[in-house]
């Protein structure tokens, strides 16, 4: 494409009907983008905080309690990211989905496949040297998250089965088969409590602090959330899903392969929650268990939705998430608080999210 | 006939948005009659009458009927006042039969709908009555879309109306239904009905009505008596208009032929026959137009082309390479632009940025993307170049491209498909829905581009932007070229005869003037 | 003896999938009325329980069945207006709103639930098997189908009276052309709207009567999240059954069977098959069933498209 005439870019010439309005537009664009997540989540406190007062309890105190606790020390703080990793992963990994219009509500699933994959190479495979070990287990946790995924992107263009259905199926054949191999298979040997025989210390992943549970793994979430933006605004290929996502008939006028870019979409997605189960294993529990998610994978989808599909945004609302979850621990324990109370602000953020965004559209043609 | 007005819609004003699509329209339709609404694509037909039977409400303006002020708040009032319409997409339900489509809201929606033996005697007597062959028990999915015509039409009638609305009901018929329908319109008036129908093809017009009324630009031009006009004359009054613009023209001597098209035949998305054995060639230094009304394949022809509808039978040739059954892609770096009909649906991305979409095909292309990275310094240099030189008027490549006017949009558009270079340019509706400022622009655009040597095929429903460019225009009907004409203002009443269908009327005016 | 052991075996299995499959029948009836209607709810799995917990709730604090039944109906309605509210006026996704409801369902009850009932302990009364005469004492089929809970008939009932209402009365007929081509209906003077709202409400009371089913007519005690899934397997049951409320009375006992024999087998570990692939069973059955079935020109035309007034 030699034709194309670059020249130095022509001063920004003014025109007569559009520039006050247009820096609206750009300004109401911005204010999107920040401000509608930060009033989602105010709107969904204030509501907790109803819910909190009308049942009796001091809604301030529980938020002292939570956030006070959850920042107490370094270790607290720690603990919270540690939650904070898996929902910043899978969360990231939804906006890949959820840009490309694939309603992928089962990073549960694909979290356990991860998890399942890792525990798997972990435990019998043998003599590799620990580093290489130890990618070679995050790669099979991503690669069998993604295959896990990608079962309902096939299913979707084969047979034009609704991925929402497949995906939420998929997720209890995988907690059942989780259930299955650490009662079966992968049982581990001698002991009564169904879980797997644990992982070599080798192949623990590296401690970023000391005296703490923190591992690299929160480090990975944060690189692979600007790698994901990256790749969403920045390559050919992300720019392709976000086109099938919005306008597949443009998608389809433009030359892009709309069922190639669904199932990478989704598969992306599920290799994400895959690495996430991973990391979990590699990091935190060294081992299977029947239960190793507490729902990561349906907060995860809270943690996209809040970041309106950016996964820049999805470091800040995973943290905002595990600051609640792990707030609710210690106002469980502190306040009598169940911390169940998180699911009921997680429902909330995400309808506060959905009314907002339904206002900005309607601000946006006004402003026009 | 009696003195009393039967039905007047008076200066009737409708607007959508910034578009008007009813300027002042005054229709006087007598009692008993059939009285056709003759005009081009978007010249307020259809707007007209939905105001009549209580869909849309006007902006302004009145309607008298039976000597009576009318005032409808919804189309359920229309038929209280003995007012139906019968659109143009059916307002049937596929999963229901045809009994349980008339029973739709119906009565107390308590009421059961499992004894119907009553419904569908009436039914079928009626369907009896004027010969239309209506089985109450037929599911709606099974049937053609002439019988689920008929099931409109007698479910319009089934309320018991008195004034009958089509809105282009031939458009979707066969011959030999269509020559049933217009069989039945006049059974409906010899039983004392008043029939008023939209359309845009002569010979049925001349064939069935008492009277005409030819609309243009959101008006009526006037009305006529049938029996006193000629073909030739509605013609001239649809196509006939003010002329909009004279662009300077250059003679230029056309190369060598870059599209060749031999034999093209295609069908549309439901497996329809739509293009049928199509022929033609265009040439470097040549635009060529295809007029027609819309629907008559003119789309399916387009998509064919540009490689996303795939041909049935014969060869589509760019550059003497046979690019048949290539892909869009591959079709694209011969190169061919296409400037595709609906903007919104295909050619642009309404949430992505102005230079987003600057880049649609080229999103995988240096200088635009290297190593698979969009290199956005470069996509927004390109896009502002653009904005400059096509007067896109927008601050900010970055803004989305919704709050954009219509003509910056196609502005836009254009520049995108022309910055490629292309061999060929494949237009379909250049100037729909945009602004008279914009179409000047694009349209002289379009002209610099032949000068430059491109050889450009454009397809339009709009006659006046056809004759302003074009160094031929064929006439599509049906699927098939039924001609081909200078782009000579002189002709205008055979070009409105092709495209109305009326090939040997045509003919016979060519010869006389030949 | 052979024989007789299989028919036992077989009785108290179909007994117990008829048991199992009932607050999933109520779920899908309701379902199919919501998405005859052109909406899709996945917050029926949230509706459950909240009907679960808002029935157990309110016979725990005055003793009446038939309160904590009313109750829970009330509350699925209320849920539905809220679903109503985002999806059919706001126009948002239905998808994301169906999430929040299940996130919303989960924590709710489960607050409330830990914070006024956890040191209760003990259950609400037991709804009577009612013993149909002469049939229930059949030989073993007796057991099975003649000696159930009322709610347990009812399912039966339900799922013929939704095939009634839809198919044989204006207004299953007015619901019905809602789903398929919404402008239809506008034009005859109906509002799409209201009809939505309507078929939304019946849908989501429907499932929470069968959350109810859980507290009030089968474990008698609330315990958090304890659909467990059901409102996801009533969902695929909807798009088995091809939107039919009969069939998916059907279908559901087919997963309700399935259910019964994992827990049978759970009880015979000797038989030497996983009981986990019996339990999966449903969920693969589905998966199939949407592959195999395929039946897009089932499907309501406008499902899950919001509605715009021209």
């Amino acid at each position: 494409m030699d034709d194309i005439d670059i020249r130095p870019p022509a001063p920004a010439k003014l025109y007569l009907y559009d520039i006050s309005t247009s820096i609206r537009i750009r300004s109401l664009q911005r204010l999107r983008a920040i401000g509608f997540p930060i009033a989602a989540v105010l709107v969904a406190l204030c509501a907790g905080a109803a819910l909190l007062a009308i049942n009796g309890f001091n809604a301030l105190d529980v938020f002292t309690v939570m956030i006070g606790g959850v920042f107490r020390n370094i270790h607290s703080i720690t603990e919270m990211l540690l939650i904070a990793t898996p929902l910043i992963l899978i969360g990231v990994g939804l906006c890949v989905a959820f840009r490309c219009s694939m309603w992928n509500i089962g990073a549960e699933g694909q979290y356990y496949a991860g998890a399942v994959a890792a525990t798997f190479f972990g435990v019998h495979l043998n003599g590799l040297p620990a580093p290489l070990h130890i990618v070679l287990i995050l790669a099979a946790g991503s690669i069998a998250g993604a295959a896990w995924a990608a079962i309902a992107g096939l299913l979707k263009i084969y047979f034009n089965a609704s991925e929402i259905v497949t995906t939420i199926m998929l997720n209890y054949i995988a907690t059942i088969a989780t259930s299955y191999l650490v009662t079966g298979p992968m049982m581990e040997a001698g002991v009564t409590y169904p879980q797997s025989t644990e992982l070599p210390h080798a192949l623990r992943l590296p401690i970023l602090l000391p005296h703490t549970r923190l591992h690299i793994g929160i480090l990975i979430a944060i690189a692979l959330a600007v790698i994901v933006q990256a790749f969403l605004f920045r390559s050919s290929a992300g720019y392709a899903l976000r086109v099938v996502g919005i306008n597949p008939h443009a998608a389809r006028y433009a030359g892009i392969s709309v069922r190639r870019s669904v199932v990478l979409a989704i598969s992306i997605s599920g290799a994400l929650a895959g690495l996430a189960g991973a990391i979990q294993i590699a990091g935190v529990d060294f081992r299977l268990y029947q239960n190793i998610s507490p729902g990561y994978g349906f907060t995860g989808i809270a943690v996209a939705l809040l970041a309106y599909n950016r996964p820049i945004g999805a470091i800040f609302s995973g943290i905002l998430f595990a600051v609640l979850s792990a707030g609710s621990v210690l106002m469980q324990m502190n306040s009598q608080v169940p911390q169940v109370l998180v699911f009921v602000i997680e429902g909330m953020v995400i309808l506060s999210v959905v009314a907002f965004g339904a206002l900005g559209m309607r601000a946006g043609r006004s402003a026009v | 006939m009696n003195t009393e007005i039967f039905l007047k819609m008076e200066n009737i004003h409708k607007r959508f948005g910034s578009v008007v699509a009813s300027a002042g329209a005054t229709l006087e339709v007598a009692e008993n009659e059939i009285h056709a609404l003759l005009g081009e694509n978007g010249a307020g037909k259809s707007v007209l009458m939905n105001i009549l039977c209580g869909v849309l409400a006007p902006n302004e303006g009145s309607i008298v009927f039976k000597g009576a002020p009318l005032k409808l708040g919804s189309p359920r009032e229309a038929i209280q006042h003995r007012i139906g319409m019968v659109h143009q997409h059916f307002m049937l339900v596929h999963n229901l039969t045809v009994a349980e489509n008339y029973m739709l809201g119906q009565g107390s929606p308590l009421r059961l709908i499992r004894d119907r033996s009553e419904l569908c005697d009436r039914i079928r007597a009626l369907s009896d009555r004027y010969g239309l062959d209506v089985q109450p028990d037929a599911l709606l999915e099974d049937l053609s879309v002439g019988q689920q015509q008929r099931v409109e039409i007698l479910k319009v009638l089934f309320q018991g109306i008195d004034v009958l609305i089509l809105d282009e009901p031939t458009a979707v018929l066969t011959h030999q239904e269509t020559d049933r329908l217009l069989l039945l319109l006049r059974d409906l008036v010899a039983d004392g009905k008043t029939v008023i129908f939209i359309s845009h093809k002569l010979d049925e017009v001349m064939r069935v009505s008492d009277r005409v009324s030819i609309m243009r630009d959101g008006r009526v031009v006037r009305t006529v008596k049938t029996a006193e006009t000629s073909p030739r004359e509605l013609a001239r009054l649809m196509v006939g208009r003010d002329v909009l613009m004279e662009l300077p023209r250059e003679p230029v001597e056309c190369g060598q032929v870059v599209l060749s098209v031999t034999g093209l035949s295609c069908n549309n998305e439901l497996e329809r026959p739509a293009v049928r054995d199509v022929s033609f060639e265009v040439r470097q230094k040549e635009i060529v137009g295809i007029a027609g009304v819309s629907g008559n394949g003119q789309s399916e022809l387009a998509l064919a082309l540009a490689g996303l509808l795939p041909a049935k039978s014969g060869s589509i040739k760019l550059n003497n390479k046979e690019v048949t059954g290539m892909c869009s892609t591959a079709v694209r770096r011969l190169p061919l632009a296409h400037i595709p009909e609906d903007r919104h649906k295909m050619g642009i991305v309404l949430s992505l940025s102005l230079a987003e979409n600057v880049i649609l095909h080229r999103y995988t292309d240096p200088p635009f993307a290297t190593r698979g990275l969009l290199r956005f310094g470069a996509i927004a240099a390109h896009t502002r170049e653009l904005m400059r030189q096509f007067q896109v008027k927008a601050s900010h490549e970055d803004v989305a491209i919704r709050n954009l006017s219509g003509g910056n949009q196609q502005k836009l558009v254009v520049a995108r498909e022309l910055a490629r270079n292309p061999d060929l340019l494949l237009i379909n509706q250049l100037t729909r829905g945009i602004d008279i400022g914009a179409i000047e622009f694009v349209m002289q655009e379009v002209l610099r581009q032949k000068v430059a040597g491109r050889a450009i095929l454009l397809i339009s429903t709009e006659l006046e932007e056809l004759l302003a460019v074009c160094d031929r225009i064929f006439v599509m009907f049906g699927g098939r070229l039924v001609g081909e004409l200078p782009p000579d203002r002189g002709r205008l009443e055979e070009l409105g005869l092709l495209m109305a269908g009326n090939t040997a009327e045509a003919a016979r005016l060519a010869a006389a003037t030949g | 003896m052979e024989h007789f052991n299989l028919l036992v075996f077989l009785a108290v299995t179909l007994a117990a999938a008829w048991q199992t499959a009932t607050p999933i029948i109520y779920a899908a009836v309701g379902e199919i009325f919501t998405e005859r209607a052109g909406v899709l709810n996945i917050g029926i799995e949230g509706t459950m329980l909240i009907g679960a917990f808002v029935g157990f709730a309110t016979t725990d604090l005055t003793g009446s069945l038939a309160l904590g039944f009313t109750a829970a109906i009330a509350a699925g309605m209320l849920t539905g207006l809220l679903f109503a509210c985002f999806t059919v006026t706001i126009k948002a996704n239905q998808v994301v709103v169906g999430v929040a409801l299940n996130l919303l369902g989960l924590g709710l009850t489960s607050f409330l639930f830990r914070t006024y009932f956890v040191h209760t302990g003990s259950g609400v009364p037991n709804m009577p098997a009612v013993h149909i005469p002469i049939l229930s004492g059949l030989p073993f089929f007796g057991v099975a189908l003649f000696q159930q809970n009322i709610i347990v008939y009812l399912s039966l009932a339900v799922a013929f009276l939704a095939r009634f209402v839809l198919f044989s009365t204006s207004f299953g007929l007015t619901l019905r052309a809602t789903g398929d081509h919404p402008e239809a209906v506008a034009i005859t003077g109906r509002s799409v709207v209201l009809y939505r709202y309507g078929a939304i409400m019946i849908g989501s009371s429907l499932a929470a009567l069968g959350g109810a089913f859980l507290t009030l007519a089968d474990v008698n005690q609330f315990v958090e999240g304890m659909t467990d899934g059901r409102g996801f397997i009533a969902l695929a049951v909807v798009v088995f059954s091809r939107w039919s409320p009969v069939g998916a009375f059907f279908v559901s006992l087919i997963f309700g069977l399935f259910y019964a024999l994992q827990l049978e087998l759970q009880a015979q570990p000797s038989l030497g098959i996983p009981y986990q692939a019996l339990q999966a069973m449903p969920y693969i059955l589905t998966i199939l069933a949407l592959v195999f079935v395929h039946n897009k020109q089932d499907a309501p035309r406008t499902l899950g498209v919001p509605y715009n007034k021209a």
